[in-house]
């Protein structure tokens, strides 16, 4: 019965349901490729290398007395020289034994700090290996293809079955490196948590506290419109405005420590103040007012009302707004960059004044390095700092879900 | 020290708590109605007159820089015990601590609120007398005028118009992105999605929302910019390895979820009825969103363009990895550009001498950028305003 010109609505009706599931896939798409891209990249990341080698801890060449002074490095080389007896040139040998990572000689020592026994005694120990002799056995595709004889004696030591792959527990573990092998995150991670704890110490007190007053008690009058719009505007300030601000004033004014995680977290709780301020004040007006007037009709007195029957039941909907928040300065970079928390930093930081960097800018770092294998090593950080978020979010999800109360 | 300091702070807070209230529980044996605060009321404000003491004597002393370091916990203790013991004097059964506790409550409700007008003057100031500082050496109409960037040479120029050319060109391909993509996906949430439909793709937008700009700027600079060289190379193009159009299309994509959330609450905020009267008129569904819906949304959509366009400008870290610092005065999105924030980064990271000219030129282009995005957020404001239809 459909006529031609119906048929063609029709036809336009499903043309336009369509461009709606396109969009929404394309987006769709765009995510699982960004996140299948970083997880692949990232893989490699987590895995290390290692040449397993006999090492004779002879005592000779091990001081009992004096284990941190002794040569751990040269005894490696030395027994890796002494799996290839024909190469004999002096440039062969330096090339053999740079396949070793320089950590190899302190993780050695360190094993027998930890047990002073082994001295004298011949161990299998599996040494670390350099970066570019574990992007080959990976078989990663290195900036620059691996140097011949390099290349023919990791082939020989893969053979000879002495190559091993270990899950790379380092990465967690130790600070930051210019060796990419040895480059951890567990530094970045320390400096985002202190930051973190600066800014929900600041953060939260504060945007409740205005939340409560511009929702409960502000008169209306030019100046809560004013605050108001404040806020507002302050929500849609770029974020490196707020670095501008903390380099001008917190650190040139002030003279507050550059690259310490006290400054950093102190910008960042400026910047998400406004986000929480918001989503407290929708908590808030989400409590019907009956429930105050009630406790008002009793002859409670207005604060009273307040704090003792609106802000608990708002605490489910201001706990998601500060768990929103505080994703969004864990992954917050840009205004970080202009207080200094970009430096190179191997320590880990372990007070709220030491220089640190955090998560994301550790990311930023090493994204722009020339070595392939640091790589693996930013999209593993991606990884870590996706999977931080993500848990956050799902726990404003469940929150949200849980204590969700239809009135 | 700083440690004690706060143990004492915190000692003399419980501290006061304790003896005020036990001071007014002792006043009233004859019945706690015969008191006008609740005993609870007077501990807690002995206990923030405690606090004050002692919070003002450890700050006095940290500003006076005394040596040695107990002198801040102590005078705070002291300070803090004087304190309780001034307030504890004036408990009695008459004493109105309720109403005194309450004016104290207010009065820091009142000024944590007023930390967002303090943080709003702390841009507007530090940003304002470092770009007046800056002007004092480089005339605005060369820097606002000038077609050449060129910071670091001597002698430097400081020409803004290849900053505004490669942001705008930026802006304008991920506005190009993200605005189609962001509004038919709010059109469908809003309109088609079936319960389960919108529980699936929900989670996607707040994910993509939820990915923070280096990682963004990590994939673009990586993934996509190498793609789009291979894609433009067999066409027989000749794209930048960090061109434009990378920088723009991933950012375009981060904005989506931000069109699309904006959207959907202006087209579910849009009435039933005025839907109801046009499929009474035999409208389809599609037509109705097409005449009906979206013009009546208008002006929600058009502030939520402006809102995107605003973000974009301000985006910082995907243009850093991804975007490049060739200020080339150009339109070609296949070309190596750079943009404001880029800029900023570029001059301020790492050691700089301050009031040099070239760490000032940052805080002028800050400037820059804070006006413009202030401008572009009261004209979402006030389109929103102006023309929003009155429903009720």
């Amino acid at each position: 019965m459909t006529d031609a010109f119906t048929a063609r609505r029709y036809r336009s009706e499903r043309r336009f349901r369509l461009y709606g599931v396109l969009a929404l896939g394309i987006s769709m798409l765009f995510l699982s490729y960004l996140l299948f891209d970083i997880i692949s990249k990232a893989v490699p990341g987590f895995v290390e290398s290692r040449v397993t080698l006999n090492v004779s801890l002879d005592a000779t060449k091990i001081d009992a007395a004096n284990i941190k002074g002794s040569d751990f490095d040269g005894l490696l080389k030395e027994t890796l020289r002494a799996e290839f007896p024909d190469v004999t040139t002096r440039g062969d040998k330096k090339k053999l034994t740079a396949l070793l990572s320089s950590a190899a000689g302190d993780d050695l020592r360190s094993l027998v700090i930890a047990n002073p026994a082994l001295i004298g005694t011949k161990v299998r120990y599996p040494a670390l290996l350099s970066d570019e002799a574990d992007l080959f056995l990976k078989g990663v595709a290195g900036g620059s293809a691996l140097d011949e004889a390099k290349a023919k004696f990791l082939a020989a030591l893969r053979d000879r079955g002495d190559v091993e792959k270990h899950f790379a527990l380092r990465f967690f573990t130790s600070g930051d490196s210019r060796e990419p092998e040895q480059a951890g995150i567990l530094g970045a991670v320390m400096g985002s948590l202190l930051a973190l704890l600066v800014t929900l110490g600041l953060s939260v007190p504060l945007g409740i506290a205005a939340a409560l007053y511009l929702e409960e008690f502000a008169p209306k009058n030019r100046l809560t419109d004013f605050i108001e719009v404040n806020i507002n505007n302050l929500a849609a300030v770029p974020s490196i405005i707020f670095g501008l601000l903390g380099l001008a004033l917190f650190i040139n004014v002030f003279g507050m420590p550059r690259s310490a995680p006290v400054t950093g977290g102190l910008v960042l709780a400026l910047l998400v103040l406004p986000t929480i301020i918001i989503a407290a004040r929708a908590a808030l007006r989400a409590v019907p007012p009956s429930i105050k007037e009630a406790a008002l009709g009793v002859g409670a007195s207005h604060q009273q009302a307040v704090f003792h029957h609106v802000l608990p039941l708002a605490v489910p909907g201001i706990l998601t707004g500060i768990i929103l928040g505080v994703a969004r300065a864990l992954g917050e970079t840009a205004p970080l960059l202009m207080i200094g928390m970009v430096a190179f930093i191997v320590d880990v930081p372990k007070g709220f004044s030491d220089a640190a960097t955090v998560l994301p800018v550790q990311i930023f770092l090493w994204s722009d390095l020339p070595e392939v294998a640091f790589q693996a090593r930013t999209a593993g950080a991606i990884v870590v700092l996706l999977v931080i978020l993500f848990s956050f979010n799902a726990l404003a999800i469940y929150l949200r879900k849980r204590f969700e109360r239809r009135w | 020290m700083i440690i004690w300091t706060f143990a004492i702070i915190a000692t003399v807070i419980v501290l006061g708590f304790l003896v005020g209230r036990l001071r007014a529980l002792g006043m009233a044996r004859a019945g706690i109605g015969t008191l006008h605060s609740l005993p609870t009321y007077h501990g807690l404000l002995v206990g923030s007159a405690g606090f004050l003491g002692a919070a003002i004597a450890a700050i006095a002393v940290a500003f006076l820089d005394a040596s040695p370091a107990f002198f801040a916990p102590a005078a705070a203790a002291i300070l803090g015990t004087g304190a309780i013991a001034a307030t504890n004097t004036l408990i009695s059964r008459n004493f109105r601590a309720r109403n005194y506790f309450e004016a104290l409550v207010r009065m820091v409700l009142v000024v944590s609120s007023g930390v967002a007008i303090l943080t709003t003057m702390g841009i507007v100031f530090s940003v304002l007398f470092e770009t007046l500082a800056f002007f004092r050496e480089v005339s605005p109409i060369a820097f606002l005028f000038g077609t050449h960037w060129a910071p670091t040479s001597t002698p430097p120029s400081f020409g803004i118009l290849p900053l505004l050319a490669g942001t705008l060109l930026i802006t304008v391909i991920a506005v190009a992105v993200a605005a189609p993509l962001g509004l038919f996906s709010a059109i469908y949430m809003a309109e088609y999605a079936s319960r389960s439909a919108r529980g699936v793709f929900k989670p996607v937008l707040e994910m993509l929302a939820g990915i923070p700009t280096v990682v963004l700027g990590f994939f673009a600079a990586l993934t996509v910019a190498p793609l789009i060289r291979r894609a433009g190379e067999t066409l027989g193009l000749n794209v930048a390895s960090e061109s434009a159009l990378a920088a723009g299309l991933v950012m375009g994509m981060m904005i989506v979820p931000l069109i699309s959330s904006l959207a959907d609450d202006i087209i579910n905020a849009v009435p039933q009825t005025l839907r109801d009267g046009s499929y009474a008129m035999g409208a389809t569904k599609s037509e109705t969103i097409k005449r009906v819906v979206l013009p009546a949304a208008l002006p929600g959509i058009v502030s939520a363009f402006i809102l995107a366009i605003s973000r974009a400008i301000g985006e910082t870290m995907i243009v850093v990895m991804a975007a490049g610092l060739a200020p080339n005065l150009t339109f070609n999105p296949l070309a190596a550009v750079t943009t404001i924030t880029v800029q900023i980064v570029t001059l301020l990271v790492g050691d700089q001498e301050f009031n040099s000219a070239k760490t000032l030129s940052a805080f002028a282009l800050g400037f820059v950028l804070f006006t413009f995005t202030l401008v572009l957020n009261y004209i979402a404001l006030r389109v929103v305003q102006r023309y929003r239809e009155q429903y009720d």
